[in-house]
């Protein structure tokens, strides 16, 4: 990208047509279906958006700053699901409370421990292996897809390959009518908890000497160091931060399909690799605009051409990219 | 044991990759002076300072700071000993404002006024910018920039890596005051530099540098009238290219 670009983006403040690009494409569906149908479709597409939001986060954190690719990435969602499936097991009375207050508990449980189970598991992961493959992608892919193979095999060992049912919790059921469409309710608590845990990255980013660090680090590593911060340390928690949300969007993934498989992280990982791709590698700001439009488009076109789901969210990727190739929002590098 | 001068290679060897670059760099930088390390393009200059800084690890050799040895030590924590590294490429990180690039370079983030003042008083234009992003400023004051990151505390080592490369005679002025008010304070400060018109006014002692070994040690004042040995040491006669 020519300096010229940056400073044309930069200086207005808001990169407009980057921003515009999802106000425009959720106009755009409105003439091709009855308002309440596109109401229910875009909450549901910025419900699903939200979710990928929250397996993206971690993935892009991870690599705009410690330029690490994961391809494990899905095995920590999966685990996150599963521990979805326990904590609501255990809690079979508080679960099939209609108070609001015992479900969002529930929810709140499973989050909690699903933070726990996969930051530790993402903190064994990056001891074992990602530390001793720094600055090399082609070992990281190879590596992190081996560990992919182990942990699913360790998911099977643990829970078993049949799927697994998991209920939501039963205030979180049912739906409302907004405006003459049906809502689901947990669409609604997904697309909340994707804003809070959005604020709150870019809180800690744009607001905390550990986000200058971190913003600072994604450009220029070496210089980081040279000033006296320990990177590797800040290298650790960035994982554990990715992994311990990549659970989050577990907890959120397999409560909402009702069923869990240890693939239902991996198979996520297409759209999340997508994400990653059409917001910009490693920009967090890039993702959570990406994931919304991956949503959108995949329920748009699953009501308007089925057979064309995961095939729109590729031909918008290809579009995006021939506008703009390093993607909505690329990082930049030095 | 022998008191060592302040910053003391011995021997260093560094390896880039495949590439073997420092053949047995000696090099000391007294307490309270300006050393410059001169060379041709491609002599070691910056691979040296990479080599002290830990950003390139020495394969054999030995490095003492204050008589301490540092050249096993991570990036980080040789920085903390008090050294600041003014890199080539001024290493400015371009998304944050100038304010946010001086807050990393200040301990905890926190400014000491009196060192503030100073920076404004040797570098007007970054108080004007200070909330600016960097990446707009100019080559010019992003160099100032990257100095002022160095100087925002007491450091008792500055290294900086060819600060006046493709700037305006204007700009280096003010970086030569700069640097002279610095080493009227007796800060140390170990200088690569290509412009020789600016190594003779801050220099106090001098190192050279060819194909990754220092060949020549001895005092700027004597190097700067000694055209014969210029010529020799630097391949061009640099007196005539201020
Ligand atoms: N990353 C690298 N990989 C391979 N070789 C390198 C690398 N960096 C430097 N070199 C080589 O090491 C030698 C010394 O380079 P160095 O940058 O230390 O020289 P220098 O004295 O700073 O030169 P200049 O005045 O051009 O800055 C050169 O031959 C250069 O080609
Ligand atoms: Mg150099």
């Amino acid at each position: 990208m020519s300096a010229g670009r940056i400073a044309s983006t930069r200086l207005s403040g808001i990169d407009w047509p980057a921003n515009l690009l999802l106000p425009i494409l959720a106009l755009a569906a409105l003439p091709f279906m009855s308002f309440s149908t596109w109401l229910t479709l875009t909450v549901a597409g910025a419900a699903m958006g939200m979710m990928l939001f929250l397996m993206a986060s971690g993935l892009t954190l991870i690599f705009g700053l410690m330029d690490v690719i994961t391809f494990a990435h899905g095995a920590f969602i999966s685990l996150g699901a599963y521990v979805a499936t326990e904590v609501v097991g255990a809690l079979p009375g508080m679960a099939a409370s209609h108070s609001w207050v015992a479900s969002l508990a529930v929810l709140a449980a499973a989050l909690t421990a699903a933070i726990l189970v996969t930051g530790v598991a993402g903190l064994i992961f990056e001891i074992v292996i990602i530390r001793r493959v720094y600055g090399s992608h082609l070992r990281q892919i190879l590596i992190t897809v081996g560990g992919l193979i182990v942990m699913q095999e360790l998911l099977v060992t643990v829970w078993g390959a049949n799927p697994i049912p998991v209920q939501k919790p039963a205030a979180l059921q049912g739906s409302v009518e907004i405006a003459g469409a049906a809502i689901e309710i947990y669409r609604l608590v997904a697309v909340g908890l994707g804003l809070a845990v959005y604020a709150g990255l870019w809180l800690l980013l744009s607001r905390t000497r550990l986000g200058l660090t971190v913003r600072a680090g994604v450009e220029n590593l070496e210089m980081v160091e040279a000033l006296g911060f320990r990177v590797k340390r800040l290298f650790v928690g960035v994982f554990v931060a990715g992994t311990a949300l990549a659970g989050v969007g577990g907890v959120m993934w397999g409560v909402y399909q009702g069923l869990v498989t240890p693939a239902i992280g991996p198979e996520m990982m297409i759209l999340v690799f997508i994400i990653l791709i059409m917001g910009g590698m490693g920009s967090v700001g890039g993702a959570f605009v990406a994931a919304i439009l991956v949503g959108l488009i995949t329920n748009y076109s699953g009501f308007l051409v089925p057979k064309l789901a995961l095939g729109s969210n590729i031909l918008l990727m290809v579009a995006v990219l021939l506008w703009r190739p390093r993607g909505l929002f690329p990082l930049v590098k030095s | 044991m022998a008191d060592r001068d302040l910053l003391q290679l011995d021997r260093v060897v560094t390896h880039i990759g495949a590439y073997h670059i420092l053949h047995g760099v000696d090099l000391s930088v007294r307490r309270g002076r300006v050393t410059m390390l001169l060379g041709r393009n491609g002599a070691g200059k910056t691979t040296t300072l990479r080599s002290i800084m830990g950003l390139w690890k020495p394969r054999a050799g030995a490095i003492h700071f204050d008589n301490a040895r540092i050249d096993a030590l991570d990036t980080p924590d040789i920085a903390r000993l008090g050294i600041a590294y003014v890199p080539e490429t001024m290493g400015i990180f371009s998304q944050l404002t100038v304010q946010e690039n001086m807050k990393l370079a200040a301990t905890g983030g926190r400014f000491d006024p009196a060192r503030l003042d100073d920076v404004f008083r040797f570098f007007p234009i970054l108080k004007t910018k200070w909330n600016d992003r960097a990446g707009l400023m100019s080559g010019g004051q992003k160099q100032m920039l990257a100095v002022a990151r160095a100087i925002v505390e007491e450091r008792r080592l500055m290294i900086i890596d060819e600060p006046t490369k493709g700037l305006a005679p204007a700009v280096i002025d003010q970086l030569i005051a700069c640097l002279l008010e610095l080493k009227a304070r007796d800060t140390t400060i170990l200088l690569v530099e290509q412009n020789f018109h600016m190594a003779r006014s801050v220099g106090d002692d001098v190192a050279v540098m060819d194909n990754g070994v220092v060949v020549h040690n001895g005092l700027m004042a004597d190097l700067a009238a000694d055209e014969a040995l210029q010529t020799r040491l630097l391949g061009l006669n640099l007196g005539s290219h201020q």
